[in-house]
């Protein structure tokens, strides 16, 4: 392995190992601003303890978030010296920006919302939560325009060989960031939802605080629900618009060696053999990749061995297919989990509707380790998208191979990247650990006052209906 | 000259980051030090509890702002200072997760553990800023291409450790002064014969750095703008430290370790300027502020959002502190 793979490697492992975070952090932000506000309007205390509960699992899951993504911000620098140099005048503004606005507020907000619960009128400290909540939201948005930028580079000239921004506007209307951001917003939601809902099942099969759970599990699944279902529609018109834009991404996502003919087939799984650049067997569903191409019947979909003869064309020689296996692979992991999670939240809200949640006790059961599907999910996307788009680094400017830091020694990456990773696997540990000794405490006892666990009048079973 | 706003405008964000997180680090490296129970140590952490994050964000930021404004030496600098900037990570993802994970077990075995990782993960980012900030003034092995050519071991040197020694110092200091202002009781006693015993040899070790800056940098010699009086300021608000302390004004005290730590800051960017990191091996391949930066648009774009930015936010993280103006003591109910 050279310095270039195990700087891929080190990216890889941090990005992925962060963003197992920050879509939970951004779903759980959103939940606990909810559960909060109905707490000042109603002016129930369920809903603040509610808060509170679901608050101190997000801000374990806050804190690794946020240290992981210091990582984030220099790595570029450490490993991708020649990358930074190149295109450091277009993809740095949005990361400065993303500081400027985003991260100032976040993190400000959310301590006055750690600490500020008495020190601060209720209404004030509710618009903490939810600063947090808009912050995390802008986050996304900045740092998916840089990768945006990456996946297709606009609003900029090559000047003095480098890359230089001319339209900051363009890179904000980038329509790449425009299918890119929804589908992680709502992929966002959905980690937060089925989190809530799954540590919620597990209170409820142990008949602990059944109300609140039951409560709790109520708006997570209608979150789940609508938020699984906007995921995948945001990913459909995202992987149509990679047809125009990055069709190698989708050929190599779909492993479609030849250009189909005019009613493309969608490949449910394959045995691909990348060097023989064929698959050895195929189950094929007629006309559905046309239909998720282009909304039709009918449509030709442009195959690897075409492609690349495209690009060599285009970029003169040389190697230009992803790695084939992995991106078929990861796309069909990612979809699969997304459609178990619709699943699961169809049959949750059908169940909380008709008030018999407790009664599928295999269905609550089930719902513990469907926490993991998002995770899963959001994990694989990414190595779609981010494998997909190799050999380049910036799509159709820069290979990844020539981004990389010039002087930087293997035995340094290769320090930093074990580090990284054995402290990062430390860390993941110490989390679960401490999120299960919490969810597995009686909540009543949190923080040994009381004062937080109002016993308001006594309350109806909670259904769709009272909620 | 938007390039010279951009080097003023990162030179501010520094000067945020030391003085806010220099109290922050302070306060974590006193935390075993001053906090004889554990529910005083608890204290400790609740004093800075409310604003580290926000502090830390000052550096990510400057980090950010580098990257955008000048991009070479955003480049330069981060794969120059590769196994530095590695350890500093680490510490700085240690201490953070530290503060929220520390309290959730009750096991004295857990906690000591992660007191132990704040006190380093509070000593060391310091330490290493130091070495960077010396070697960044003193210049290191640049070559043509504007890569670092130099190991990590190249950034150690008698005048590096010093640096990193006078900031260790100034920030327990900092972080002592900000005690006596956050706590009470026998708390704040220990935090001001803290303060009061480490000043003097905060500025013993600072008036080192600053002989050994006259042999190892150019500042004192090369025709740029001379800092003239901004390091002298800078160090008769230090020497003025004790005698504040000593009438009671710990307010005062605690303001004026805050403007030694801006003025020098702002001394070593002025020793800097216009260069933003120093070729040892041939003057031409320094890195400037023209040779590094971003195109005249990036900056324009730029510059409108740092500042319609940077006020707000200090206003806001300004207000923070007023939230939580009071004093923390062992008798209050401690969140968190």
């Amino acid at each position: 392995m050279g310095a270039v793979d195990l700087a891929r490697w080190q990216f890889g492992i941090t990005t992925v190992y962060h963003f197992l975070f920050v879509p939970l952090s951004i779903g759980l932000a959103y939940l606990i601003a909810f559960m909060q506000t109905l707490y000042v309007v109603k002016k129930d205390d369920k809903y603040k303890a509610m808060a509170k509960f679901w608050g101190k699992l997000f801000l374990l899951n806050f804190a690794v978030g946020v240290v992981t993504g210091i990582m984030q911000e220099f790595q570029f620098g450490m490993n991708w010296a020649d990358y930074s140099r190149y295109v450091g005048a277009v993809f740095g503004g949005p990361l400065a920006v993303e500081a400027l606005v985003s991260f100032f507020l976040e993190s400000t907000f959310l301590g006055i919302w750690i600490f500020g619960w008495d020190k601060l009128p209720k209404k004030a400290h509710l618009a903490a939560i939810w600063l947090v909540a808009i912050g995390a939201t802008l986050s996304a948005l900045w740092i998916l325009s840089a990768n945006s930028f990456m996946q297709e580079p606009v609003g900029f000239e090559i000047v003095n060989g480098r890359a230089e921004m001319t339209d900051f506007f363009a890179l904000l209307g980038n329509p790449q960031l425009w299918s890119e951001f929804p589908h992680v917003i709502f992929g966002a939601l959905s980690t937060g939802a089925l989190f809530v809902t799954g540590v919620s099942a597990y209170k409820l099969l142990r008949k602990k605080q059944t109300e609140q759970f039951k409560a709790s599990f109520s708006i997570g699944i209608i979150v789940a629900l609508v938020s699984s279902l906007m995921t995948a529609m945001a990913g459909h018109s995202q992987a149509q618009h990679l047809m125009e834009s990055q069709p190698m991404k989708m050929a190599a996502a779909e492993a479609l060696w030849d250009t189909t003919g005019e009613h493309a087939p969608w490949t449910v799984i394959a045995g691909i053999d990348s060097d023989g650049k064929k698959n050895t067997f195929s189950w094929e569903i007629p006309y559905a990749l046309s239909i998720l191409s282009y909304n039709k019947l009918e449509g030709s979909v442009p195959g690897i061995n075409e492609l690349q003869a495209e690009y060599e064309a285009k970029y003169g020689e040389g190697n230009y297919i992803p790695p084939v296996k992995t991106t078929f692979w990861s796309f069909r992991i990612m979809v699969g989990t997304g459609v178990l999670m619709i699943l699961l939240s169809i049959f949750g809200t059908y169940a909380v509707a008709r008030n018999r949640l407790e009664k599928f006790r295999r269905y609550l059961k089930w719902m513990i380790p469907a926490i993991s599907l998002p995770f899963i999910a959001n994990s694989s996307g990414w190595i779609m998208t981010e494998v997909g788009r190799q050999p380049w680094i910036v799509f159709g400017l820069q290979r990844t191979e020539d981004g990389v830091s010039p002087l930087v020694s293997k035995g340094m990456v290769l320090t930093s990247l074990i580090g990284f990773t054995v402290i990062y696997g430390l860390l993941l540990i110490a989390l679960v650990y401490l999120m299960v000794h919490f969810i597995r405490k009686d909540p009543l006892d949190l923080d040994g006052d009381g004062e937080e666990h109002g016993h308001g009048a006594p309350k109806a079973e909670p259904t769709l209906g009272t909620l | 000259m938007l390039e010279t706003l951009w080097f003023i405008l990162v030179c501010v964000l520094f000067v945020g980051f030391f003085f806010l997180e220099g109290f922050d680090f302070g306060v974590g490296m006193l935390t075993p030090i001053l906090g004889k129970t554990d529910r005083e140590r608890r204290v400790l952490i609740n004093t800075i509890g409310p604003v580290w994050d926000g502090n830390e964000v000052w550096l990510i930021t400057a980090g950010g702002a580098i990257f955008a404004a000048f991009p070479g030496w955003y480049a330069t600098l981060f794969s120059g200072f590769y196994m530095a900037l590695f350890l500093m990570l680490i510490a700085l993802i240690g201490r953070g997760v530290a503060f929220e994970f520390r309290s959730k077990l009750e096991s004295a075995r857990w906690r000591k553990m992660w007191d132990i990782v704040i006190f380093v993960g509070s000593l060391l980012p310091p330490l290493l800023w130091g070495v960077a900030l010396a070697n960044l003034m003193r210049g290191v092995p640049i070559d043509e291409s504007t890569n670092y050519v130099g190991t990590f071991w190249d950034l150690i040197s008698v005048y590096s450790v010093a640096a990193g020694a006078s900031i260790v110092l100034l920030f327990l200091l900092h972080g002592a002064l900000f005690l006596s202002l956050k706590t009470e009781g026998e708390i704040k006693e220990r935090a001001r014969k803290f303060a009061n015993r480490i000043g003097a040899w905060t500025s013993a070790v600072l008036l080192l750095f600053v002989v050994l800056s006259y042999f190892e940098t150019d500042m004192f010699t090369r025709n740029g703008i001379m800092p003239g009086m901004v390091p002298t300021l800078a160090g008769c608000a230090l020497i003025s430290v004790p005698f504040f302390l000593k009438a009671g004004r710990d307010g005062w005290a605690f303001l004026m370790t805050g403007a030694t730590i801006a003025l020098s800051t702002i001394t070593v960017f002025m020793a800097l300027f216009p260069r933003v990191m120093i070729s040892s091996l041939n003057p031409d391949w320094s890195l400037t502020i023209h040779n590094a930066s971003s195109n005249e648009y990036t900056l324009k774009v730029m510059t409108f959002v740092a500042l319609g930015t940077v006020p707000l936010v200090i206003a806001y993280q300004a207000w923070t502190y007023w939230v939580f103006r009071k004093r923390i003591s062992v008798r209050d109910h401690l969140d968190y």
